[in-house]
């Protein structure tokens, strides 16, 4: 029995997911890196 | 690999590296990505899921690869006691665990059009989901020790060399046991020119291979230099505390 699915649509869902995690996981971490190199920088004015 | 072992020697090269390595390869992927959507043909059996490849098996090859980076590290920081061998490690666990799952994630959407499941219990499947409790094991560990301040990051480099056992375990799983799963896409066979795939396919995969890991290295040095940066305030707010109280 062969169902009808529309692979396209499975295609797009791993493509914005796979896409989606690389860019979270990217902005996540240049994020924490300004954060801790804005709280370095401010700890040399103490 | 001792000459970068001064943290401000390192930190110039992360500061010069990071941006072009993220710019590099968000270009090369998306290229790639965008071809593998648009441009690249169906395949013969697979039909159109054949595009999810391009996301699937570098995001793969980058959950092995980060723990793999994470025992050669560990291996550095326990024999060698390289500094900043142990700040590698950890900076490559959270990518290598976001890789992990972006592996199991996609496969499982690929498994249904082809295999009629989101999930089977075989050698491979099951083995790259205990790499990403492995990976989760590592983050947590690795942060309660830094937290502590005791064990000197040699726990968790323990664990991040007794965890590698399971990569050989996941690139063997597909040859060793009955599976689902194809057989390798990459390996030695391409050096004989038996390619298990099309040219087409072929150079596209290795493309997007090398666009993820440039992403892959772009982050790795930006989580190295958070560590740093938190490392060296919270040894100045201490050195200052301490001044404080002697005044």
């Amino acid at each position: 029995m062969h169902e009808n699915l529309n692979q396209l649509a499975y295609v797009y869902a791993a493509y914005v997911l796979g896409i989606g995690g690389t860019v979270a996981l990217i902005l996540q971490s240049l994020a924490a890196m300004r954060r801790a190199e804005a709280r370095r920088d401010r700890s040399r004015e103490l | 690999m001792h000459g970068y072992a001064n943290p401000a020697r390192f930190l110039r090269l992360a500061r010069l590296l990071t941006a072009p390595l993220l710019i590099a390869g968000a270009a090369v992927t998306a290229i790639v990505l965008l071809w593998g959507l648009t441009g690249a043909p169906a395949e013969q059996l697979q039909g159109e899921t054949v595009r999810i490849l391009f996301i699937h098996v570098p995001a793969a090859w980058l959950g092995m690869g980060g723990w793999s980076m994470i025992a050669l590290a560990s291996l550095s920081e326990l024999v060698w006691r390289h500094p900043l061998a142990g700040i590698a490690a950890r900076a490559a666990a959270v990518p290598g665990a976001v890789f992990a799952l972006i592996c199991l994630v996609t496969g499982s959407i690929w498994g249904r059009p082809a295999w009629g499941a989101w999930w089977v219990w075989d050698g491979r499947l099951t083995s790259m989901l205990i790499l990403f409790f492995l990976y989760c094991g590592y983050i947590a560990l690795a942060d309660a020790e830094a937290r502590s301040g005791q064990g000197g990051g040699r726990i968790a480099a323990i664990f991040g060399l007794v965890g590698a056992v399971n990569i050989p375990i996941i690139h063997y799983s597909v040859i060793w046991w009955q599976s689902l799963h194809q057989p390798p896409s990459l390996g030695m066979s391409m050096l004989s020119g038996n390619a298990p795939m099309a040219a087409p396919f072929l150079l596209g995969l290795l493309a997007a291979t090398f666009g993820f890991s440039l992403l892959f290295g772009g982050v790795v040095l930006a989580r190295m230099r958070t560590i740093l940066a938190n490392q060296q305030a919270e040894a100045r707010l201490r050195r200052r505390a301490m001044e404080l109280a002697d005044a």
